[in-house]
């Protein structure tokens, strides 16, 4: 058989190589919007525009080049919906206080709950939310990120840094306010 | 409090991303570092525990099964057109060869590709369904009133579509919206039934148009498809197709 649509093979490959990084695709957009019915909204935007641009996807990373749509439609919803959102970028400073005892924070972190974890993460700005999910929860390489936002990697490695420092700093804070209130239940 | 320097170099080691020269010299510099093993020890203690708190979140099933039905057939591991036996398929063949050679191959070679351009169309037309069921797609005008639908596609559009509220029949009109589709730009007519989505899509026939089928399911889409007054129609729910055609017969008496 011919193939008229010239489309037809490379839907196939579609199928094969953007169709697998559903969860992928679906952790990003879930930990940037922070809503589920938002993030399959996206998702299922991002992969018809995946399936529309496919022709122009040139090989090579095909997780990196799906989660980049993902992001740049999540980017997208954000700036209609919730522009306030995205008002703390990478280049923020960051003042973290150093108080405790060294070996009392680490305890701290060690036993430190699923739950505040969550919400230390998911109460990050968006972009260091985001560097921290591809890193820790989808582990790619900083040259992966670097190609999924669009970024040098040396920025990459800095916001990182700066990502893992709020965060820390975050957990301190949670953690701390919880021994202060003692025990639950 | 560790140097900014000190800090991307070691989430650049914590990542094992530094090459091995540069690695060997931070492992040094932790060693003599106190503020910096403290960070480095933090950050295990964070990873580990990120690890452990299961925050990967997975895509539900229906997502994967909505993607699955919007992209075209081409693109879904089940063959789309049922496998037709090799002995039809050239008996197609003749039959069109000796058609051809009656009828000369200009009548022909449309028709053939006609059929395809038909489904081709009507996948577009469910995609186009299905992304305007997404929240703040379905319209451009949001109304009941075929008085402020109708004049909101003036100026949008080289024709003036038949606007016909059917709230008494059951079919309210809730608004419209401009679509493309075959490299123009088309109305869209948006009607409820009960919990149903119908999207009416509208434009002008052209004499090239290819007659289309009449009704065809897509995806699980209903699409039924006919031209009247000058205008072709496609309606596309999923509605049953029962209630799809008395709409038909209805929105164009």
């Amino acid at each position: 058989m011919q193939d008229e649509t010239g489309g037809r093979s490379e839907a196939g490959g579609f199928e094969e190589l953007i169709l697998p990084h559903l969860n992928a695709a679906y952790n990003l957009a879930r930990w940037l919007v922070r809503d589920r019915h938002d993030a399959e909204d996206i998702v299922q935007e991002a992969y018809l525009r995946a399936f529309k641009f496919f022709g122009s996807y040139q090989g090579g990373d095909s997780r990196a080049w799906v989660l980049k749509i993902v992001r740049n439609t999540s980017y997208s919803f954000l700036e209609k919906n919730r522009p306030a959102e995205l008002a703390e970028q990478f280049d923020e400073t960051l003042h973290t206080t150093d108080t405790r005892q060294p070996d009392a924070e680490t305890a701290l972190l060690q036993s430190v709950e699923s739950r505040m974890l969550r919400e230390a993460l998911e109460e990050l700005p968006v972009n260091f939310r985001e560097v921290l999910v591809l890193r820790e929860l989808e582990g790619l390489s900083y040259k992966e990120i670097a190609a999924v936002m669009e970024l040098p990697i040396g920025t990459v490695m800095s916001g990182l840094a700066r990502g893992r420092a709020q965060l820390r700093e975050r957990l301190m804070r949670a953690g701390y306010q919880e021994e202060q209130r003692g025990p639950r239940r | 409090m560790v140097h900014e320097d000190n800090e991307r170099l070691l989430n650049g080691y914590f990542d094992g991303e530094l090459d091995l020269i540069r690695s060997v010299e931070f492992e040094e510099h932790l060693r003599t570092c106190p503020d910096c093993a403290r960070q480095f020890h933090d950050q295990q203690a964070i990873r580990q525990r990120l690890r452990e708190a299961n925050l990967y979140e997975r895509a539900p099933q229906s997502l994967r099964a909505r993607i699955r039905a919007q992209l075209p057939r081409e693109a879904q591991s089940k063959p789309a057109v049922k496998p037709r036996s090799p002995a039809l398929e050239w008996l197609a063949i003749a039959a069109a060869i000796v058609i051809a050679v009656v009828l000369g191959t200009r009548v022909i070679i449309p028709n053939i590709r006609g059929h395809e351009q038909t489904n081709l169309l009507s996948q577009e037309i469910v995609a186009s369904h299905i992304r305007s069921l997404q929240p703040g797609h379905l319209f451009d005008v949001q109304s009941t009133d075929q008085h402020t639908v109708k004049p909101w596609f003036d100026g949008k559009l080289d024709f003036a579509p038949p606007v016909v509220d059917l709230a008494d029949h059951g079919f309210p009109l809730v608004g419209g919206r401009l679509d493309y589709l075959e490299n123009r730009t088309v109305a869209v007519l948006v009607y409820g039934r009960k919990l149903h989505v119908i999207n009416l899509f509208i434009w002008p026939a052209s004499q090239e148009s290819i007659s289309p089928v009449p009704v065809e399911t897509v995806q699980g889409y209903n699409v039924l498809s006919w031209k009247k007054n000058g205008f072709q129609f496609r309606a596309v729910s999923d509605l049953n197709v029962d209630e799809l055609r008395e709409f038909v017969r209805l929105a164009t008496p």
